[in-house]
């Protein structure tokens, strides 16, 4: 069996690989050359050198994109790992109905960012309504909503995570902490935090490059109104874009750097949580 | 053995279909131009069957990507009733509103790219005036009225115009004319308001007593403020940072007497500032609340007989007419007024945003087919019918003059003005320079009226924002 898998490794393989390579690969390439370009249309472009990197940094917009980003991500990773973990502690207690409210608090996370955007924005307009204020009041506003909003959509998946998470510490190990007269806050933090640091790195990770990454939520609550003060990186990248005519290849070099960003982060938070794990 | 075989076999035409399903359409998007008709030929010949039928006509296709989602069916009935008579197939895509670039810079692309495509002035001109074909040596140019009506590019004809189109102070009829017998109205009849400072007297007063206007003009209105909404929704705000924005710029390019410029001065941002003003202390919302405010919203104010003054233009008839309430004869409209010198003689703001231009680096076939479905268009009874009646349009062309002629009440109004020797604004925003001036223009007039931000941030956005981004899109 295992001889076999070796022997037709490459052509089980390949349908995916060539999928991955038209997929990513290749417009990952192309993006960085576009990065490089003047260009109005991707398939035709003219070789500039470094000239937009220089333009990305002397636009104001982008920098106070990328600290707005910076600190919804970090609000938005402590909030929404807090809730999941102490959701998903209550509903592996035991108590009835359990399954219906895992059902329940997972379900916002099968609607779509960009009808939720609108949803969020309905619903908190129709409450600032009653101040004669609206989301786009300030940016306090745009930003306090998002973090709302994305709390509500990824809550539930979370803890889910953190649910298989806690089925997954042996029951032994907890009882003998009892037994030898551990308090439940000392049993929380010396055996069930390590115990899921696994899932932990996941739900850091997911919820990290979800917070940076957002796009279609920012854009349906606020479209990073008042004057650009609510608009994160992604889409900053894509209104320098499509709102500038010949700034085409400056919005390609944000992407660059973004994706570069990200990918930082998210190694070294990797690195950081790993670190933590224990061995069963 | 056999099974392993069978199973090998099938494993080995997914694949294949795969690469060569993904194949052709990489080698296409990676293509230049040059190979770029070719890869589109190939590719056609193989996946559209009516290509076979149109022999007879030579085998081109069109496909045009329309910028108004207005009339996106009247398009695909004619494009339906083109292929019947002539068996070519033309394929019509409309952009979601207000993503007419975006779907443009991905579309052109494609192997399979438009051939009809529109861009919206010189300053779209600016960015695509590579892909257009000189339009010169075709029937379309030669039925022009006016070069008044075509983008050049040096002598190149690069784009047409085929659809003028008129906005203005959009009032209703009815309760204007049922205020001017009022006690105490401030004007005896709609024809005084040639001015600012009447509009204003007007509009004031009939904030004032909302509910005294609204019994004179009778049971069916329910008046909530003088103006619609002036909504800053995506849906609505390029009424203002756009549309009413022309009326400064109008001025101060007609006080130097040019026709664009790398660096505005805002001579007349003070009269922006009024209107503005106007606009949303005299509405039937507060002024903090316009943010959310849509377009849908404002129409559904103003054919519901919540409001008097509507700005808004030609194109926005059918909308109001459906709303049920009000006909032809409560329809009027007027110049917007912004306090300017002279402007008893303003006429309304008429111009075009929508031109047509085709796509250079189309196979010739396509370049073929697409001229002669344009000169269907403009030459064919149904093609006429269609765009007058259906779609409503005004054309620059000659065709249209025996009995092919829009109407609409708005549209009358405007030839109204015109002969009785009222100078009609021209469309001065197609030289704004950028997409990214009317966002910031928007986002500072919103945050003026509720209050969080000053005049001073529309100011820089509206003369600092132009010189930079003047800047940024032609160095």
């Amino acid at each position: 069996m295992e001889k076999s898998i070796k022997k037709y490794f490459p052509l089980f393989a390949l349908p995916t690989l060539v999928a991955f390579t038209i997929g990513f690969i290749i417009p990952f390439i192309m993006g960085i050359y576009l990065s490089f370009c003047k260009f109005t249309t991707v398939t035709d472009a003219k070789f500039t050198g470094f000239s937009n990197y220089l333009k990305v940094f002397s636009d104001a917009t982008f920098v106070h994109s990328l600290w707005y980003t910076a600190l919804f991500t970090i609000v938005s990773v402590i909030a929404i790992n807090f809730f999941a973990f102490v959701i998903a502690m209550l509903l592996t207690k035991g108590i009835r109905g359990t399954n219906i409210f895992r059902t329940v608090f997972f379900m916002p996370n099968l609607i779509g960012g960009i009808v939720l955007g609108y949803i969020w924005q309905l619903i908190l307009n129709g409450i600032l309504a009653h101040f004669n204020r609206t989301l786009v009041y300030s940016s306090a506003y745009g930003f306090w909503g998002l973090v709302i909003l994305m709390c509500w959509q990824q809550v539930g998946y979370m803890m889910i995570i953190y649910i298989a998470g806690i089925q997954n510490i042996p029951g032994e190990l907890i009882e003998a902490a009892k037994i030898d007269g551990a308090s439940n806050w000392q049993v929380l933090k010396s055996v069930t935090l390590p115990m899921v640091m696994p899932s932990i790195t996941i739900c850091t990770f997911l919820t990290l490059t979800n917070g940076f990454k957002l796009f279609d939520q920012n854009l349906a609550l606020t479209a990073g109104e008042p004057m650009k003060m609510s608009q994160m990186l992604a889409l900053n990248i894509y209104d320098t874009f499509y709102a500038r005519n010949g700034w085409e290849g400056v919005g390609q070099a944000k992407a660059v750097i973004f994706f570069i960003l990200v990918a930082i982060i998210a190694v070294v938070q990797n690195k950081i949580t790993r670190s933590k794990e224990v061995q069963q | 053995m056999k099974r392993k075989l069978v199973s090998l076999m099938l494993v080995l035409s997914m694949t294949a279909a795969m690469v060569a399903g993904c194949g052709s359409n990489n080698s296409g998007s990676k293509n230049d131009n040059a190979s770029k008709s070719d890869a589109a030929d190939a590719s056609k010949t193989d996946t559209e069957a009516p290509a076979a039928d149109a022999e007879a006509t030579g085998d081109g296709t069109v496909y045009y990507l329309n910028f108004k989602p207005e009339q996106d069916e009247q398009w695909q009935q004619l494009a339906t009733k083109y292929t019947d008579e002539t068996g070519v197939p033309v394929t019509v895509v409309t952009a979601a509103s207000n993503t007419y670039e975006q779907t443009l810079k991905s579309e052109m692309a494609k192997s399979d790219a438009p051939t009809l495509f529109q861009v919206n002035g010189p300053v779209g001109l600016a960015t695509w005036k590579d892909y257009c074909l000189d339009l010169k040596d075709t029937d379309l140019y030669s039925h022009v009225k006016s070069d008044d009506f075509v983008l050049k590019d040096g002598d190149a004809v690069d784009g047409i115009a085929y659809v003028i189109e008129t906005y203005g102070l959009i009032y209703n009829k009815t309760v204007l004319n049922a205020y001017c017998k009022m006690d105490g109205a401030k004007v005896s009849s709609i024809d005084e308001i040639n001015s600012f400072d009447k509009l204003k007297e007007v509009a004031d007063d009939i904030q004032s007593r909302l509910a005294e206007v609204s019994e004179a003009a009778g049971p069916d209105y329910d008046l909530q403020g003088a103006f619609t909404s002036a909504g800053m929704d995506s849906s609505s705000d390029w009424r203002f940072k756009t549309h009413l924005a022309n009326l400064p710029i109008y001025y101060e390019y007609k006080d130097k007497g040019i026709t664009s410029t790398d660096a505005i001065e805002g001579t007349y941002l003070d009269n922006y500032k009024n209107i503005w003003d106007l606009y949303t202390t005299d509405s039937t919302c507060e002024p903090s609340m316009i943010a959310t405010k849509t377009g849908d919203d404002a129409t559904a104010e103003f054919s519901l007989g919540n409001a008097v003054f509507y700005q808004n233009g030609t194109w926005a008839y059918g909308d109001i007419i459906n709303g049920g309430l009000l006909t032809d004869d409560d329809l009027g409209m007027m110049p917007i007024y912004i306090g300017a010198k002279g402007e008893e003689n303003q006429g309304l703001c008429t111009g075009s945003e929508n031109y047509w231009c085709i796509n250079k680096n189309a196979s010739e076939e396509d370049i073929k087919a697409t001229e002669d479905f344009l000169n269907w268009v403009i030459t064919s009874d149904a093609g006429r019918d269609c765009v007058a009646n259906e779609m409503g349009f005004v054309t620059p062309f000659d065709t249209f003059d025996d009995g092919y002629t829009a109407s609409n009440p708005f549209v009358e109004q405007a030839n109204q003005y015109i002969a009785d020797g009222k100078t009609a604004v021209s469309w001065n925003f197609s030289t704004i320079p950028s997409e990214e001036w009317k966002n910031n223009l928007g986002s500072a007039l919103t945050a003026y009226a509720s209050g969080t931000g000053t005049w001073d941030d529309v100011k820089t956005a509206f003369v600092d924002g132009w010189a930079s981004e003047y800047a940024a899109a032609n160095e």
